[in-house]
């Protein structure tokens, strides 16, 4: 049968790419244009040329806010995952726990970030937060105000918290999706509680997990609100991670050519990772 | 309609005229040769021609930054540094 190619089908696209056109590439033009110039205000600007890009480049600051970064994602991923699928082994499969268990595991999830960082601030505070308050009165030294230890523990406690069940409803749905055959292969072969998780339940949810891995690398290499609410970046720089950097760079220092140039790294870095996580999702999904 | 608040310039008007001049001869040649050509390159997955322009401009970014950060600001070398890498993206991806 001969295969119908019509080109004017591309014609059905181009409303998407108007949308993405206004959303998206003229703000992102108008990016690369303010990075190249400076201005003080009042649309005037000075050509700068590349200045802006080596001054990132070179700047001692944006590698520590990237390293921050990379070490906050590196942290979440390497606790979130395991305990998600630990979580989504132990949920039950059928029954009345089925949607509570479910229900209780979307809750965080609906929360807004804001709402989270502001939740997490309150409890924290050592005068009127309940964590704050039992920690000391267990005679712990904790506060994420002053101490950079207590700050990244509670960052990295509150994003666990937040996201753990995204991990968690992803590996769940991976696992039920796994016909009872293979378990029962696995009985008749008298195969071990280790050996079902790593030779069906793993390889199963191999596809879910990337998904899990890329939505929650990107989403908390890109983290802003949690951590801008509960330590506003602090204290000094210790939780400042590349998204508030640039808000601090943009807005609070006024230095829209640099945090310009700023963008576009951190577009390209993001752009970069999408696709190599892209490349591998898909590759693995046509292995199968 | 003033476009004054985007801040134009000559250099990043022909850097936007050539990423749309290279997007629209990809157009054209997918109407003369449709289909992107997919093959198994060194990246032993398969590529288009699309994907093999997304590869080459994406490597050219960070080649023209490496550039910026590590050599100096003059880019006519990063650029026939990148212009060779897409050839060789287009060559053997």
């Amino acid at each position: 049968m001969t295969k119908t190619w019509n080109n004017r089908a591309w014609f059905m696209v181009l409303p998407v790419l108007l949308l993405v056109a206004f959303s998206a590439v003229i703000p992102l033009m108008t990016v690369v244009n303010y990075s190249v110039q400076d201005t003080f205000g009042n649309n005037v600007f000075f050509w700068a040329g590349t200045e802006w890009y080596q001054d990132v480049l070179s700047s001692d600051r944006f590698w520590n806010a990237m390293g921050r970064n990379l070490a906050f994602s590196a942290i979440i991923l390497a606790i979130e995952i395991p305990l998600g699928i630990f979580i989504a082994l132990n949920m039950p499969r059928k029954g009345w726990g089925v949607p509570i268990c479910l229900v209780l595991m979307a809750l965080p999830l609906l929360i807004p970030w804001n709402v989270v960082g502001t939740i997490w601030q309150v409890f924290g505070r050592i005068d009127i937060g309940l964590l704050g308050r039992t920690l000391a009165a267990m005679g712990i030294d904790y506060n994420y105000v002053n101490d950079p230890f207590d700050a990244w523990v509670t960052v990295i406690v509150m994003d666990v918290w937040h996201w753990t069940s995204l991990v968690v409803l992803l590996s769940y749905a991976g696992l039920v999706s796994i016909p009872d055959a293979y378990y029962q292969a696995a009985r008749i072969d008298g195969a071990s509680r280790w050996a079902i998780f790593r030779y069906i339940q793993l390889p199963k949810m191999n596809r879910v997990l990337l998904i899990a891995v890329l939505l929650r690398f990107m989403d908390s290499f890109m983290i802003y609100t949690e951590p801008f609410v509960v330590t506003g970046g602090g204290p000094g720089n210790t939780t400042t991670f590349l998204s508030i950097d640039l808000v601090k760079l943009a807005i609070g220092e006024f230095n829209l050519g640099e945090a310009a140039a700023m963008s576009i790294i951190y577009f390209l870095i993001i752009l970069l990772l999408s696709w190599v996580f892209y490349t591998v999702m898909t590759n693995a999904g046509s292995e199968k | 309609m003033s476009l004054s608040w985007m801040a134009w310039t000559w250099p990043t008007a022909i850097f936007f005229i050539v990423i749309f001049m290279l997007l629209a001869s990809m157009a054209v040649w997918e109407y003369a040769r449709p289909g992107g050509h997919p093959r198994v390159g060194i990246l032993r997955f398969e590529t288009t021609r699309g994907d093999r322009l997304f590869v080459s401009l994406l490597g050219s970014a960070f080649i023209t930054l490496a550039w910026l950060g590590l050599i100096g600001s003059s880019l006519w070398w990063a650029l026939a540094l990148s212009v060779v890498y897409a050839v060789g993206v287009f060559r053997y991806v």
